[in-house]
């Protein structure tokens, strides 16, 4: 039963990323990422992480893929993605370099044979409790930290994205646009 | 039945962690590559989740906690920062990022 539930969610995910990497359409890769990360909380359950599993559904495709929906109404996404096209002997060393970073992630387990658990599973308690356990005891410091860090980050987010943000674009007429990028242009020159 | 080890998680991880980077290393579009990065963030937290629970260790779980959490405050920054880069110049492609000339 687990076998097939990992084999079904491991080809869905890795189509859906696959899709998501690889398609021209802005539109396309942002539903496939949603979608691979909704699989990829099916991996937390059958590992018997609920809390994680659900975060995943929550914060990951409710919020962070959400935001970067929103950020898709601010860009023009609906032409074609251009692709890069490097230098080839660039292209070889990255993928060189790339090569040997997998070949270390693959073999990283077999060097580190004496893993010993740091904060064993506690037994008799659902998950999400344990979690909270070891939260709020061993990691309460990087957890305030973390979400000192999100406070921060939403903020820098406001500030960024809500500059000029009562001049509306889709309320302007063509032309009004274009004389005010021409404004923008020659002042850039100017500077 | 097959028995489901820690080999096939790792497997899978590396298999998301590439498609990830291949994202990384082909899209032009700041967008669409800061969502393969993404990507390779989940892919890690699956190895987290996995070696955690493989070794009887919450510190597995903690990890992917985390990484979820810096994973969306950089969002929000990332983001914030694209809409301003695209409301200067009208685009959001890498190539018009090399202002430096380095």
């Amino acid at each position: 039963m687990e076998a097939i539930a990992f084999y079904t969610f491991s080809f869905l995910t890795i189509a859906m990323f696959w899709i998501a990497v690889m398609s021209n359409q802005a539109l396309y890769a942002l539903s496939a990422t949603a979608a691979g990360m909704i699989f990829i909380s099916a991996f937390f359950f059958l590992l018997g992480a609920d809390f994680l599993g659900a975060l995943q559904i929550i914060v990951y495709t409710g919020a962070i893929m959400a935001i970067y929906a929103f950020g898709m109404m601010f860009f023009d996404t609906t032409r074609v993605v251009k692709e890069r096209h490097r230098p080839p002997f660039l292209v070889m060393g990255l993928s060189i370099l790339s090569a040997v970073l997998i070949v270390f992630i693959v073999s990283a387990p077999i060097i580190s044979e004496n893993i010993v658990a740091h904060h064993p599973v506690i037994e008799g308690i659902d998950n999400p409790q344990a979690i909270g356990v070891v939260l709020f005891t061993k990691y309460l410091i990087p957890f305030e930290l973390a979400a000192v860090m999100l406070l921060v980050a939403m903020i820098a987010g406001i500030i960024l994205a809500g500059k000029k943000m009562d001049r509306s674009l889709t309320l302007m007429r063509d032309e009004e646009i274009e004389i005010a990028q021409e404004l923008q242009d020659s002042k850039r020159v100017s500077v | 039945m097959i028995e489901i080890t820690l080999a096939h998680y790792l497997a899978l991880a590396t298999i998301l962690f590439c498609i990830g980077l291949i994202g990384v290393l082909r899209r032009k579009n700041l967008l669409l590559l800061f969502m393969a990065t993404e990507i390779m963030l989940n892919s890690v937290n699956i190895g987290f989740a996995a070696i955690g629970h493989y070794y009887g260790d919450l510190s597995g779980q903690m990890f992917a906690f985390f990484v979820i959490a810096i994973a969306a405050s950089e969002v929000a920054v990332g983001l914030g920062l694209l809409i301003v880069w695209y409301k200067r110049t009208g685009s959001i492609d890498l190539d018009s990022l090399s202002s430096m000339r380095g």
